[in-house]
């Protein structure tokens, strides 16, 4: 088994929330896992991405290849089409389609959209208004995180143990909405994949 | 045993609590802060008693450092590279010295620059001291290495560097722990002039730094850190050093290299190794993260020997971090390099954020120069920095932490008037006091703002050392009473704001204005935490 998966984001859209789960989840499956992550400077409203490696082999480099990485997990659509060459040819991206407008010349969303439906294996869902209906916005990083997870190859059980424990100081309401958000994530990506 | 998953930073911390660890001591700074951040969150470093203090800079954390090893503990300094120029004289001097407990200096460099002024390479810093340095290449080891350095600083007498670079120490991978050792007895060293730097000893003391040498590389040779993987193919022989060794393996199927291969981790480097893999192959190739130490070292500079390849002869770029496929394309494997993204994909640079106290303490300040030339405002190392970009564009430099006073004093002598310093609270104790004091002894028309978001904000939010003492600090300083103005960077107060700082530009001597509210971040985190604390004691 392996994933390489490049996460991607605005710096304060809690794509270290996903990776710390999905980091979690593997650890506790004995895999093998390295995931660079970027802290500092740009965590201030710019760009970020993780790489995020899970393999049942050992994990060398800390870095994804270029054009190596299984899928995209990104939770902004303009974010989502940064990082596609590092893609592999039979790669997913999975990704948010509500905009996170922070510069003046945003693209418009539906040039984005167009260019996301042009790639070849992609699930793309509105996890900012999914998050909202079931509690709010904040947990539109868990929805994506639930989108990824036909594609994830790990126990469901699993990663909901890992909300447990990154969520569980926060309280029981915002455990339980974040594995609601999780589970409304994973059905709308497998109604997706049903669909296209 | 179970694993446990933590950055390379963290590895480095617990590796440290794990061997006994008295003391960290360290001033933030990307990409070395999670290390002390550790130890200060740790449940068991506080069970054990163990000091995790953030100090005014890192001169002062390597000097407190020094102190408890002196006392016979060991301790732990943590700071990112440019903090070690600020460290440098401590570091310098603690060579000659010698330690008494053992003393661990950790310095993340970070290449391509994500979040520093520069990608300076620590090594030499090392090497400058004449020290052993350690230079882990994946999470496993920065914990090992932790451990083992406070081993090696207390056998060899001397203060060893740990140098770790921005993607192992921001990258999470899962570790063993060893087993947990006891903390040092308080005790002086047993000779009590050691630390006495006067000549006629300094002398002494430099010697036998200088006898030591062969014991710190028989150490490199010894420590299992440095490997030599051999393979007949011979035509080609690679040297790595830390991370770079992750990168080759990553190219070649279960991370079997069709080359001899030597594994670097611990300088000095081990000659008996080096020349080996020399000797036996026909050309060399040197793949490390940061500048060409290594390979400087071995194609000298009349370059005469066997053809070297790495960042010197263009194989590497000569800057920059590497990943798998730089280092793929210098192994002539067929990568994909293609960097092409859509150009639908807008460039998305950091900012301030919504709401927050610098933006507001800016566009008071533009409004109150816009009578005079543009080019005058100097300006330090923080969130504030990022005022030098569009929309704001309020600030004309940022250099190192402390520059903007004395720069502004520099200026003025020229005959800039007024000259204008912009300084985070935070950085105004890490080095902008004695520029201050600077300012006064010379009376330079200089007027400095002192914006004060009660926190280290673009580190993350650590406690800031200039809390509550700003006004009282330049005051004693001697900055007259009437020319510290505290104002509350707000836009209902613009008009306010505008007004005292165009009132203080016109004065002809030192004057302080304090843009005082708290960072946005700061207050937000206290609140969420407020209302998670009201809701787990509801439920
Ligand atoms: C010598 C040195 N040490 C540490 C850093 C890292 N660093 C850059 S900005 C900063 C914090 C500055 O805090 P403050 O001045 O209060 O400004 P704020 O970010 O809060 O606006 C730190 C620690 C550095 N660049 N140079």
């Amino acid at each position: 088994m392996k994933r390489d998966i490049i996460l991607a984001g605005v710096g304060g859209q809690g794509i270290l929330t996903i990776a710390a789960s999905i980091g979690l989840a593997a650890i506790n499956s004995g895999l093998h896992l390295k995931q660079a992550e970027v802290h500092g400077m740009s965590q201030r409203g710019g760009a970020v991405q993780s790489h995020l490696r899970i393999s049942s082999e050992e994990v060398y480099s800390d870095l994804i290849p270029q054009g190596k990485a299984d899928m995209i997990i990104a939770v902004e659509p303009m974010e989502s089409l940064r990082y596609i060459n590092m893609l592999n040819n039979e790669g997913w991206l999975i990704t948010n389609t509500y905009p996170h407008v922070n510069i003046h010349d945003y693209p418009e969303l539906e040039t984005i959209l167009e260019e996301i439906k042009g790639i070849k294996n992609h699930v793309a869902l509105d996890a900012e208004q999914k998050a909202k209906e079931i509690s709010t916005a904040r947990a539109a990083n868990i929805v994506m995180l639930g989108a990824s997870l036909p594609f994830l190859e790990m126990e469901i059980n699993q990663i909901e143990k890992a909300l447990f424990t990154l969520f569980g100081r926060k309280g029981e309401e915002v455990v339980q909405n974040n594995l609601k958000a999780l589970h409304a994530g994973k059905e709308i990506a497998e109604q997706y994949l049903v669909r296209h | 045993m179970q694993k446990i998953l933590l950055l390379g930073d963290e590895a480095i911390a617990q590796g440290a609590i794990d061997a006994g660890l008295s003391g960290i001591y360290a001033y933030p700074g990307t990409p070395s802060t999670e290390i002390t951040e550790y130890v200060k969150r740790s449940k068991e470093a506080k069970e054990k008693g163990i000091t995790a203090r953030w100090t005014a800079n890192e001169k002062t954390a390597m000097e407190i450092a020094l102190g408890m090893s002196y006392a016979g503990k060991r301790s732990m300094v943590c700071m990112k590279h440019v903090g070690l120029n600020v460290a440098a004289d401590a570091f310098i001097n603690s060579a000659i010295t010698g330690v008494n407990g053992g003393l661990v200096v950790v310095s993340a460099d970070d290449p391509s620059m994500h979040s520093s002024q520069n990608e300076q390479d620590s090594r030499f810093y090392g090497k400058f001291a004449q020290i052993p340095i350690l230079e882990p290449t994946n999470q496993q080891e920065a914990y090992d290495m932790a451990r083992y350095a406070f081993d090696l600083s207390e056998k060899l007498d001397t203060p060893v560097l740990m140098r770790i670079t921005t993607r192992l120490a921001h990258s999470r991978a899962g570790i063993f722990r060893k087993e947990d050792k006891a903390q040092n007895k308080l005790a002086v060293p047993s000779d009590l002039m050691k630390y006495v730097l006067l000549p006629s000893n300094a002398r002494k003391r430099y010697k036998l730094l200088l006898n030591h040498q062969d014991h710190f590389e028989q150490a490199s040779n010894e420590s299992g850190f440095n490997f030599y993987i051999d393979h007949p193919d011979k035509k080609l022989g690679i040297i790595t050093t830390g991370i770079a060794y992750n990168y080759l393996l990553e190219n070649f199927p279960s991370g079997k290299v069709p080359h001899p291969v030597l594994k670097i981790g611990q300088y000095p480097l081990p000659k008996a190794m080096v020349q080996k893999i020399y000797e036996e192959c026909e050309e060399l190739m040197i793949m490390e993260e940061g500048y060409p130490f290594v390979e400087e070292m071995l194609k000298g500079f009349l370059d005469k020997g066997k053809p070297i390849h790495g960042r010197l002869d263009g194989t590497l770029p000569r800057d920059g971090e590497l990943n798998p496929n730089i280092v793929g394309k210098a192994m002539q494997l067929s990568v994909n390099l293609d960097d092409d993204i859509s150009e639908i994909v807008k460039a998305r640079p950091p900012k301030l954020c919504k709401g927050c106290s610098h933006n507001d303490a800016f566009t008071a300040l533009n409004e109150a120069l816009s009578e005079y030339s543009k080019g005058r405002v100097f300006s330090d190392i923080g969130c504030y920095t990022l005022g030098a970009l569009k929309p704001l564009e309020s600030i004309n430099s940022c250099v190192d932490m402390g520059a903007s006073i004395t720069m502004a004093v520099g200026a003025a002598d020229a005959g800039l008037v007024p000259a204008i310093a912009a300084i985070g609270d935070s950085t105004f104790t890490h080095s902008g006091i004695t520029g201050l004091l600077d300012a006064v002894n010379s009376n330079s028309p200089v007027t400095i703002l002192i914006l004060d978001n009660s926190t280290t904000a673009m580190t993350g939010g650590q406690d800031s050392a200039a809390l509550g003492k700003i006004e009282e600090i330049c005051k004693g300083i001697g900055v007259q009473e009437e020319h510290i103005k505290v104002i509350k960077p707000l836009p209902k107060f613009h008009d306010e704001n505008v007004k005292v700082i165009k009132e203080e530009l016109e004065y002809q001597g030192v004057s302080v204005v304090i843009p005082r509210r708290e960072c946005i971040q700061t207050l937000n985190r206290r609140m969420r935490a407020k209302h998670n604390k009201k809701v787990t004691q509801q439920s």
